[in-house]
């Protein structure tokens, strides 16, 4: 089930105001903390209700509101600034419910007893907001980007109707052992046409899925991707799971990306953290389907993460805080946080994280019971 | 004027040669009712017809569009210019904006040094045609050092700008205006006050050499009218598309030299004609010049392109007391001619007239600098001086027996060519 819960996405000390305050609530590090306490209460007054105190001492800050903000923009202003402004437009691709949403299939048993698992998925041209008000005109599976994340089991049949409502060809090219027929190359899907993928699923792991039509960086990078997930058949441990694909957007079309994100909005666990609890098993099935700058990395703060490359082997090939993938390249990783508070999680490239491929996890304390 | 609105062929009688005003005036001492009259009235509305036309066909196509098949076919043509960017305070970076493209642009992120940042726009993001923003971005900028700023609009265009020497932008007190006066008074009036004392050497000196002298002020007007021109076309490629810098220059260029004339005409059927009118139509085109060169000096300073550095100083004072000497050569030869002695107050006077404005320049630069002003004023002060040259050349036509073959008279137009050049080598930055 996706994560809606907008209230769980605000960092402790951030109550929600109501749901519409909350999207233009933009949460202080705690630099900006220090720098609001050494400004003191006249700086709070000249900014001239700008800052509000919330109970338990927080601040709130209004990120956008036009007008510059007197006092509260020195004390804001500094290293706390990177970042976006403005809201989504409501409707749009949620990155929040699409981290831990998976698509299943609709399920049946062939006559050998396999199980049989159907998947849908549409090419549509579609104009994403992939910074709040910066518009991209993707192509999609689907109607978002990334695509749908597919998930099976080792061994399930795999049938994927393909319908190609877009305004060039396409196709769907799987990561994973199958006839050549089936691999979504050579097999162009007109616009109009359809096209039907059938397939075992082989091997577990995390595989993927994209668009494989020339050119190829162009059918990539306007979105034609998606995650893929087989599960082993013994399954794996509990625990909370999340999608996170790593893309960024060329927007005004000169080879170079001008968007960064994890899972295509710039900054949006930034400006919703992603609720964990102390102690709670968490895994991440981590993909890079970056175009242009293709080595994109993922490193966690605060913690330390078990890595399984391809997540084709149970065993943990590293203990580490930081992997760097190559495009099409993928792990899953596993964490448990023992500490509660805000902790970032963004590239190791400075630049890719401060074009918004920056989050953070808001890790609380377990309840007491 | 009269003569472009009337309709020719109703005033057969006129002749070529006729005086114009005599002319006008006697047109408009037709009494009202007459047949003239009423044929003036049939006259205008065959002038207005297709502007009425025009005005209607416009509102049509505002309210329903224009027939066709050119409707949103392709996405808007975006352009904004980034006019100005200044760092009024450590740690806060302002930009100012204007939209010169056909269509309303909206700004939707800001990002400074490769970095997506917060800021504020003062007024709504989305920017109609020819409208003006501020971009507010509190960043921490780095004294002395480049800074990248690019604005991300709602189609994921991108404009950029660079900020190439970070350094606090001058506030308008006190302190700054008095030293961006003094920056004025070094580059511009010391030194045209400097050249103003060639006055009673020129007096002395034998009339070949007076033309001699005449003519290398030509040559130093010339350098200066090419050089105003030159910077009047760089500067105009920075205004916004819509207010078309290029026509901008032509309007400077050729408009300023006819509303000259016009004047001068005026002042000498006055009988006014002064042997300063000369020196006076030289200074103001020397100061619209320096007006324009203000701006640029008191810019870049300002935004620590250049520092105004000793040796930058010298090149100034060399460069621009070129021109005094430009103002009086002509007022001694004009002098000398009709017997008239210029007095010191006047002097003084046309001194102030050529120098002062590079003040008034730097001050504007300084603190409000905008490339389609800055264009403006560098294509009415190449008009000007335009102007001044043809004057120069009218005075010695009406003298005669002046040519320009004449070696020395060649070579005076050369030195004064080449003097401006040697002296410009100081001030290239």
């Amino acid at each position: 089930m996706p994560e809606r819960d907008e209230a769980r996405g605000v960092p402790r000390g951030l109550e929600p105001l109501g749901p519409s305050a909350v999207e233009r609530q933009a949460r202080l590090t705690r630099r900006e903390l220090l720098k609001v306490g050494a400004l003191g209460a006249a700086g709070l007054a000249a900014a001239g209700g700008a800052l509000t105190l919330r109970p338990g001492g927080a601040v709130a800050r209004e990120a956008e509101g036009g007008r510059v903000q007197g006092g509260a923009a020195s004390a804001h202003g500094w290293h706390g600034g990177n970042g976006v402004v403005g809201t989504l437009e409501p409707g749009g691709f949620d990155p929040t419910a699409y981290l831990t949403h998976f698509e299943t299939g609709r399920v049946s048993r062939l006559a050998s007893g396999q199980v049989l698992r159907e998947f849908d998925l549409v090419a549509v041209d579609r104009e994403i907001e992939v910074a709040p008000g910066v518009f991209f005109p993707a192509w999609t599976y689907n109607g978002q980007v990334p695509g749908p994340t597919l998930r099976c089991t080792e061994g399930d049949r795999v049938r994927v109707h393909f319908v190609n409502a877009g305004s060039h060809p396409h196709t769907i090219h799987f990561h994973g052992i199958h006839a050549a027929a089936m691999d979504g190359v050579f097999e162009l899907v007109e616009p109009g046409q359809s096209y039907t993928y059938e397939f075992d699923a082989a091997p577990f792991g995390l595989q993927l899925y994209h668009c494989h039509a020339l050119p190829l960086k162009r059918h990539i990078h306007k979105g034609l991707y998606g995650v893929f997930i087989i599960d082993p058949r013994e399954g794996r441990p509990p625990a909370r799971e999340l999608v996170m694909l790593m893309n960024a957007f060329d927007t005004n079309f000169d080879n170079e990306n001008e968007v960064y994100a994890v899972n295509t909005v710039a900054f949006h666990y930034q400006r919703h953290p992603i609720p964990l609890t102390v102690g709670e098993p968490a895994r991440i099935y981590l993909v890079n389907m970056t175009e242009f700058d293709l080595i994109n990395s993922f490193h966690l703060h605060g913690n330390f993460f078990r890595l399984y490359r391809t997540g084709t082997d149970l065993e943990r090939y590293e203990w580490t805080d930081t992997v760097t993938l190559c495009q099409g390249e993928r792990a899953v990783i596993e964490f448990t946080y023992e500490h509660a508070g805000p902790f970032m999680f963004h590239a190791h490239q400075s630049e890719f994280a401060e074009l918004g491929w920056m989050g953070i996890f808001d890790v609380r304390e377990a309840p007491r019971v | 004027m009269s003569e472009v609105t009337s309709d020719w062929a109703s005033r057969p009688g006129s002749v070529e040669g006729e005086g114009r005003y005599e002319d006008a005036a006697s047109v408009a001492d037709t009494p009202a009712g007459s047949p003239a009259r009423a044929l003036r009235g049939v006259t205008a509305a065959k002038g207005l017809a297709p502007l009425v036309l025009l005005a209607a066909l416009v509102l049509l196509f505002f309210r329903f569009g224009p027939a066709g098949v050119f409707q949103q076919a392709f996405p808007p043509i975006e352009a904004l210019t980034i006019e100005r960017v200044t760092l009024p305070a450590p740690g806060e970076m302002r930009v100012r904006v204007v939209n010169g493209g056909p269509e309303p642009v909206t700004i939707a992120q800001v990002m400074v040094d490769d970095a997506l940042w917060r800021h504020s726009v003062d007024g709504g993001r989305t920017i109609g045609r020819l409208e003006r923003r501020t971009i507010r971005i509190p960043y921490p900028w780095v004294e002395g050092e480049p800074h990248r700023i690019v604005l991300v609009t709602s189609t994921g265009l991108t404009f950029a700008t660079q900020v190439d020497v970070a350094t606090r932008t001058p506030q308008p007190d006190g302190r700054t205006l008095s030293s961006f006066a003094l920056l004025g008074i070094y580059a511009g009036v010391v030194p045209v006050f400097l050249g103003l004392l060639w006055l009673p050497f020129l007096r002395d000196v034998h009339r070949r050499w007076l033309d001699f002298f005449l003519c290398l002020t030509m040559g130093l007007l010339v350098f200066l009218g090419v050089e105003a021109f030159d910077e009047a076309l760089g500067t105009s490629a920075l205004v916004a598309g819509a207010f078309q810098g290029t026509a901008l220059v032509l309007i400077g260029v050729v408009g300023t030299p006819l509303a000259l004339a016009a004047v001068s005409r005026r002042w000498s059927r006055r009988g006014g004609s002064s042997p300063l009118y000369l020196a006076g139509a030289i200074a103001l085109g020397i100061g619209l010049h320096n007006l324009g060169e203000g701006l640029v000096i008191g810019s870049a300073y300002a935004s620590g392109e250049i520092a105004l550095g000793t040796f930058l100083v010298i090149g100034f004072l060399l460069h621009n007391t070129t021109e005094g000497l430009g103002i009086v050569a002509p007022v001694v030869a004009a002098a000398g001619a009709q017997r008239v002695t210029p007095g010191f107050r006047r002097l003084v006077g046309l001194g102030a007239l050529a120098g002062a404005p590079t003040i008034l320049g730097a001050w504007i630069g300084g603190f409000s600098y905008s490339p389609l002003w800055t264009t403006l004023f560098f294509a009415v002060g190449a008009g000007a001086i335009l102007q001044v040259v043809y004057e120069i050349w009218q005075f010695f036509a009406r003298r005669g027996n002046v040519s320009l073959a004449d070696p020395l008279n060649a070579a005076g137009l050369l030195m004064g060519l080449a003097l401006m050049y040697t002296t410009g080598l100081f001030v290239a930055a």
